[in-house]
């Protein structure tokens, strides 16, 4: 049986890659003219040399690889290297000063932070996207299409105690629910633990846990009683295959889309995505020329990989903290206390 | 009668055994062949030479695997070169040559310990041996020591920092206790009233080493080569402690260049959301494959050019 799904599969993906393929060439010229366009609108000097080591989250990761195949094309004198080590080690690396740029999905930690001031590394932090945690569930799935912030942290919460589809709603059949979570080491997984059960409530342990979203996708595709979240990137290349519910958080049931995600209504699981930038590395010519590059495609390149562009107010708000190379986290207060809420907000 | 009876049991006792042994091969067999044709049912299609000559990209249709590939051979072929002569030096040593005493015992067994050990501790002990040399030469780029241009073969510099040289090194870490015990086993092997008649003619241990047991030991020392070279190829876990990179637009051009490796860009393409990627990925399966193949075919050529026909 096995063998016939992967089958099906296996056929399915050259169909899509066919299409995908036909999609490509004909948009191919269109993304070379915008290219040329873009160009001119921060002409980074192809004279320019030097070497641009970046670490970090493998989330981000196809952003900055979107943008440096970009950028190599203007400075192809520039060496930018990416590694995936993840958040937590590109982190370690960066507040040792090893590397000039970091990739994130979440912001710097308290712990973090401290390592690089007793390194002397000063950073800027720059948000350059956003992610939407998507909750998914089968689509013969017919008696939940949305839940409240509530609902989702009674399921995957510890205490939370639900065993069955009808514990959440005595409407709904007495199914067993099955619990589909990311690796709980990602950043995918912290977030989505700190906007539910808070970060000293505790997670559920009964969960089928994959470091792969896409076993997730398979997971819950196959089982009708199952729930499961992951990035809006993953939804949108399966959308066929899982059902994604409309969060409520106070106002209303918002299904998750771009248009949702950007304006911040697809609340509270839409996070931010950001690169940290050593603020020694930035009085460097191919540093400049590499931030700015990547600001101004950003919103433009984003949504290629799979992730949403923020709104221009906040990109210009990130440019003008780049321009002023204002140093620090704006997720921790001087006083040590965390700042949560949407990212319009912090970054206000 | 009786002897009949016995006869027949133990006809039937060979049969079911050899019916088992059929079994479990096939089944093996069967488990490889589906992962094989799975793969490249899958990978075909986006096998071209522009894949192999590109480097990375967004967008599935260019993307190509010049630097990962490249970054692998370099990194496998430091890594044989260093752990192949290591390995079979020591094994020869604690043979050959060194009498049987408590340290030769207690470093047996360490090598046996060794063979077991997770290849990321590896990675952990070779950032801090090889990538930063226990930071004897400061934690930044900036403060290592540099001999010659940044762009010809003969650039060096201290600490390594995470280059090829820092790879290959690593992973010869840890393919080297398994070099040690497989060379081992295979002098072990070697009979000994073969060294016995070369000492009655007068040779000397080294003489014997160097004319009779090695030689003889060659094809088992290439299988435990071949084997762990396979491992070195396919480890993914120490090179990604070692700061190991995905995004490279540079192939290495000397020991210290920057480099990415095959597993981990297969790796990530298979974890990516677009069902393109997950071909690709399936693809530099194909290719990793058949430098595995390249490798291997090289250590059976110097098995057959070295091989000495016993008389």
């Amino acid at each position: 049986m096995t063998t016939m799904t992967t089958a099906t599969l296996k056929l399915a993906s050259i169909a899509l890659l066919t299409t995908a393929s036909v999609f490509l060439s004909t948009t191919t010229p269109a993304c070379a003219r915008t290219n040329d366009e873009q160009s001119e609108k921060s002409t980074p000097p192809a004279a320019i040399k030097g070497a641009i080591k970046v670490d970090g989250s493998s989330t981000v990761y196809p952003i900055t690889e979107a943008i440096a195949e970009e950028f190599n094309k203007v400075a192809s004198k520039v060496r930018v290297t990416v590694g995936i080590s993840g958040t937590g080690g590109g982190f370690k690396r960066f507040c040792a000063g090893e590397i000039d740029l970091c990739d994130a999905s979440r912001p710097i930690k308290k712990s973090e932070h401290d390592a690089a001031v007793k390194a002397s590394v000063e950073y800027i932090e720059l948000p350059v996207a956003y992610d939407g945690l998507t909750l998914v569930v089968n689509p013969t799935n017919t008696w939940c299409s949305a839940l409240t912030v509530e609902q989702v942290k009674k399921i995957y919460s510890a205490s939370g105690g639900v065993k069955n589809w009808s514990d959440l709603n005595p409407a709904w059949p007495a199914k067993a629910i099955k619990v589909y979570s990311p690796g709980t080491d990602s950043g995918t997984f912290d977030y989505f633990k700190e906007t539910t059960v808070g970060k000293d409530g505790a997670i559920r342990s009964d969960m089928s846990v994959s470091e792969d979203d896409n076993v997730l996708v398979r997971g819950v595709a196959g089982d009708e009683a199952a729930i499961g979240f992951f990035g809006c990137a993953y939804y949108f290349e399966n959308k066929d295959k899982v059902k994604a519910l409309a969060i409520d958080g106070g106002q209303g049931p918002i299904t998750v889309s771009v248009e949702s995600i950007e304006n911040g209504t697809y609340a509270p699981f839409s996070r931010p995505l950001f690169i940290y930038v050593n603020k020694k590395s930035a009085e460097r010519a191919e540093i400049q020329a590499f931030i700015k590059f990547y600001l101004a495609e950003a919103a433009d390149l984003v949504g290629e990989v799979g992730y949403v562009k923020l709104p221009d107010a906040i990109y210009a708000k990130v440019s003008k903290n780049w321009e002023a190379r204002r140093v620090g986290t704006q997720f921790t207060k001087p006083t040590g206390e965390t700042v949560a809420g949407p990212l319009a907000k912090v970054y206000e | 009668m009786a002897t009949d009876r016995s006869t027949a049991s133990r006809l039937l006792t060979n049969r079911a055994f050899l019916t088992v042994c059929l079994f479990t091969t096939s089944l093996a067999m069967l488990v490889l062949a589906g992962l094989l044709i799975s793969i490249f049912w899958q990978g075909f299609g986006t096998l071209s030479w522009k894949f192999i000559t590109n480097f990375a990209s967004r967008k599935p249709a260019e993307a190509g695997i010049l630097a990962p590939l490249l970054g692998s051979v370099w990194v496998c072929a430091i890594c044989g070169l260093v752990a192949l002569p290591l390995g079979v030096g020591t094994a020869i040593f604690l043979e050959e040559f060194a009498k049987r005493s408590r340290f030769t015992r207690i470093v047996q067994t360490n090598i046996m310990n060794l063979a077991g050990v997770p290849s990321i501790v590896y990675g952990i002990l070779g950032l801090t041996a090889f990538a930063r040399l226990f930071g004897a030469f400061g934690n930044n780029t900036e403060d290592a020591l540099v001999f010659g241009d940044e762009e010809s073969l003969l650039f060096f510099r201290l600490p390594f920092g995470s280059s090829v040289l820092a790879g290959g090194l690593t992973l010869m870490l840890v393919i080297l206790p398994v070099v040690i015990i497989s060379t081992q086993e295979a002098l072990r092997a070697v009979p000994s009233s073969l060294r016995a008649g070369a000492f009655a003619l007068g040779a000397t241990r080294w003489q014997t080493v160097w004319g009779i047991t090695l030689p003889a030991a060659i094809p088992g020392i290439m299988t435990g080569a071949i084997l762990s070279m396979s491992r070195a190829i396919g480890e993914s876990a120490p090179i990604l402690v070692l700061g190991g990179l995905l995004l490279v637009f540079n192939t290495p051009k000397n020991l210290m260049s920057d480099f990415a490796i095959l597993p981990l860009q297969i790796y990530n393409w298979a974890g990516r959301p677009q069902e393109a990627f997950h071909a690709l990925a399936a693809s530099a399966i194909i290719v990793q494959l058949v430098v595995l193949l390249l490798f291997n075919g090289l250590a059976v050529l110097i098995r057959q050019r070295l091989q000495k026909p016993l008389q």
